[in-house]
This record gives C-alpha cells, structure tokens and sequence, in this order.
C-alpha cells in the first residue's frame, strides 16, 4: 500500500504523466477534505451505503433459502437452475437500465442490482454446504429422534457454515459492484452518480476520491466477514491448532 | 428390552438396476439384559443388520419387535454407536456429550451437570472444553460411549465400535463398556469382527454367513461375569473361540 503510494507520488512529482490524468496525492487528499467538509461525500456514500445493505439482505436471505430448498430437493434445481444459470451469465450491465425503467432511477434499483450480484455467490455456496453435511451424522441424528428444525439447527447450519460464509465474502465484496454499477446507468446520489458527475467536471482528484472511498467501503465490509468468520468458526482454530 | 427379528431380509439396488441380496433372510431373539455379539465375514450385512434394527433403514421383508412393539424409526429407548466416533467438529466435547440431552430438551445446566458427573468414569475430566479434533482414537471413541450413556437407552446397538482402534485401547474401551453395562439391564448387540472381543464381552456369539447375511451359528458364552482380560487366556476361553472360529472359517470355504 505504502510502496503504491511511493510510485504514485513518484510519477507525479517527476511530471512523467500529467497532473489532469493523474493528479498527485497531495491534491486527491485536498479534494478530499473538501468533499468531507462540504458533505458532499458522506451524503454520497450513505447513498451506496443503503442500496448495499438492503442490497445484500435480500440477495443474501433469498441466495441462503433458494439455496437450502434446493439442495433438499434436487428437483427443484432441475427446474430452476437453466433460469439462474441464465440470469447469471448475462452481464448484469445489460439489464440494469431495465431495472431502472420498471423501479426507477432512486434507490429501489440500486438494491435489486446489488441484490442479484449477491444472491450468486450464497446460492452455490449454500447448496455446497448443505449438500456437503456428513451423511454419519444425519443418520445420527436420525437415531437420536432429532425434529427437521434441530437437524437444521445443530446439524446442517453449524456443518454448512464455514462454506456459506465463504460465499458471504465473495458477496459482500460484489456488493459494492452492483450499486455501483446501477448507479452509473441511471441515479441523483451516491458514489457511481458522484464518479459521473466529477468526470463530466474534468474533476479528476474528486474521481479518485469517489474510486477510494469505494475501494474502503468494500474492504471494511471484507474484513467484517473474516471476523463474523473468526468469531463463528472459533472451534476451526482450536482444532487446526492441535 | 427383549428383542425379536423375525425373517429380516434386506435388499439394494445393484449398479445395473438388478437386486442385489445383502441380508437375511434371518431370525434373531434376544432376552431382556443379554449382550450378544455378531460376527461374520465382511460385507454380510452385520452393520445392515444393525441399522434394521435401530430404524434407520427398513427391512424388505420381516419385522423387528422391541417389547412386542414392531420397530419403524428410531426410538427413544434405543441408542446406536457407531464405528466412527462420529462427532460433530464443531462442539466440544461436553457438548457432543450432551447432544441428546439439549435435543431432549434438558435446559443447560442440568446438561452440563449430567455430563461433568459422567466425565471422569471416561477419563475425559481434563477434556470437557477440548474439541473433537484435539482427542485421540480412543478418546473420541469414549465421548462417543458417554453420548450412548446419557440417553439411558434399554437397548444399545454396537456397530463395531472399537473397530478403528489399536489392539490394547481396544481392550480397555470394551472393558470399560462392560462395566458400563454391568447391572444396567440393558440389552446389548453388537456388531464386531473380533473373535476375542467377541467371546470376552458376550452372552451369546451368532455367527453370520457371508452375503446375504444368515445365523450358522448360535454360542453361548458360559464365562463367569465379571470378564478380565486374563479370562483370555483360560482354556474355557480358548475353546469358545476356537469354536466361533470353526464356525466362522467353515462358512468363509
């Protein structure tokens, strides 16, 4: 990180490339200061902020159900895999605006596409783990006259876990693409709209003030799931550790 | 509990669609507080055997009774043990202990109580926080035993248990399963390929043909309780297990 930023401050002081197209940090960080000091980046960024929560709670409780259903019940992935297939391998760019001409260009757009980039990665990783549930311990449980609920509880959750929170953090990074990436099509606020309005000022330093504060947003929200994951799968530790 | 197999077959599928005969058909009667062994020639369906009667897998034909009662699905009266320890990774190990006791409904501190009482008749006093990875063969095997142990079950079904353990481990655990047992009342089978565990735990030895699975023979073990290890090398004990042996290697030809 610190070595990048050496190049970078580098390559500007030595004016190889010129200050529109790379501005130096010095400048970035004032625009940045300024965006801070007006309000302007945080009114943004809560913008993103809020597409991406809501975003990822529907993409990732539809993902962990459609997930669980269809690993119970293979035929229900005869049925349903050709569409999710499908809806997958098209470039979610392609059908945004589409999105954006049904829920218009405010925030409820926003979610679907971050929504629909999410669900993926929970949906596989889902069915992977629960698919993946020792077959011992079913009939254990079995023996043990467990209800369906005790065996999701104690059985299938904990056993799943570790892969669906796999899934979690590719997710949780994708999300800060889907928002941003229906933003860019069609919005008034947050920080894909901030990036096309800088552009359209020439405003380079306040483009990269946009680009890094998604770059943080995605980060933190990585590190927030490598500590769910610290936290939930403290045994894992435990037992590698012996 | 008393137990009665009556004309137990079961059947699979084949990999061409046939049928493929894996047991039976057998017949099998165990008395209120008998511990019986089964042994036989891999694959004749011993541990099928075992499953039938623990309601996890349905016979193609006959009936399993348990008091008189015919057998479905698993049943709180009965407790299985399997070859693996088979425990969850992700519970210690007091609470892989108490597993039946939290799917019971037993609130938490009267689980943990059940269990710390139980830990030191395992060895496992020093273990209640340790997890499943950080255990030995052996000790795993005996979290398995204390798991069976808190269920109270009237009927215990083994399926080779101590089948994954080195020959002296193996020795202990089954010892320390009889004394378990002793003055339980339990009903015991269980499934094993050790003639001399086989003849040092049980009442009665049946020796199953090899597949599809049938009783050649029915052996009583008339050695006096408690058993010892040095009861394995007293002659009354060499000639039992000569004779599970016969009876085994005259099938096996």
């Amino acid at each position: 990180m610190l070595l990048l930023l050496l190049v970078w401050q580098l390559i500007t002081a030595f004016g190889l490339v010129s200050a529109f197209l790379l501005p130096p940090p010095a400048q970035v960080l004032d625009a940045f200061v300024e965006a801070v000091s007006s309000g302007l980046l945080a009114r943004h960024t809560l913008t993103t902020l809020e597409e991406m929560f809501f975003g990822l709670l529907l993409g990732v409780s539809i993902g962990l159900s459609l997930g669980y259903l269809i690993a119970k019940a293979p035929l229900l992935e005869f049925i349903l895999s050709p569409i999710i297939v499908a809806f997958q391998s098209t470039p979610i760019v392609a059908y945004a605006p589409l999105l954006i001409i049904w829920l218009g260009s405010g925030v409820e757009s926003k979610i679907v596409t971050t929504a629909v980039i999410v669900f993926f990665p929970m949906l596989v990783n889902t069915i992977a783990g629960i698919r993946a549930v020792p077959p011992q311990l079913q009939d254990l449980m079995h023996s043990l006259n467990a209800r369906p609920w005790q065996s999701f509880r104690h059985l299938e959750l904990p056993s799943a876990l570790p892969v669906i929170l796999a899934g979690l953090r590719t997710s949780a990074t994708l999300a800060v693409i889907g928002a941003v990436v229906g933003e860019f099509v069609s919005s008034g606020s947050g920080l894909g709209h901030l990036v096309t309005l800088a552009r359209n000022l020439y405003d380079t330093p306040l483009v990269f003030v946009s680009v890094f504060t998604m770059t943080f947003i995605a980060l933190s929200l990585y590190g927030a799931v490598a500590l769910l994951e610290w936290r939930l799968l403290a045994w894992r530790r435990r037992s590698s550790a012996s | 509990m008393k137990l009665s197999l009556r004309d137990i077959s079961v059947d699979f599928r084949g990999a061409n669609g046939g049928r493929l005969a894996a047991l039976g058909p057998i017949s099998l009667d165990v008395a209120e507080g008998e511990f019986v062994c089964i042994v036989g020639p891999s694959g004749c369906g011993k541990s099928t055997l075992i499953r039938v009667v623990a309601g996890l897998q349905a016979p193609t034909t006959g009936i399993v009774e348990a008091d008189g009662e015919s057998i479905s699905r698993p049943s709180s009266a009965t407790a299985i043990m399997f070859q693996d320890a088979n425990l969850m990774p992700w519970r210690s190990v007091q609470d892989n202990i108490a597993l039946p006791l939290e799917l019971a409904g037993v609130p938490k501190a009267a689980r943990y109580a059940t269990v710390a009482e139980l830990l030191p008749q395992l060895h496992l006093e020093d273990f209640a926080g340790a997890y499943p990875a950080e255990l030995s063969g052996g000790m795993a095997q005996r979290v398995a035993l204390g798991r069976v142990i808190v269920q109270h079950p009237r009927l215990l079904l083994l399926d080779e248990p101590f089948g994954a353990l080195d020959a002296l481990t193996r020795e202990k655990l089954s010892l320390e399963l009889l004394q378990v047992w002793r003055g339980s009342g339990q009903t015991v089978v269980m499934v094993t390929h050790n003639i001399n565990e086989a003849v040092l735990l049980a009442d009665r030895v049946i020796v199953m043909s090899s597949r599809p699975g049938r009783t050649v023979a029915d052996i009583s073990i008339d050695l006096p309780r408690p058993r010892r290890v040095e009861q394995l090398f007293c002659e009354a004990f060499l000639i039992l297990a000569r004779e599970v042996r016969s009876a085994i290697e005259k099938e096996a030809a």
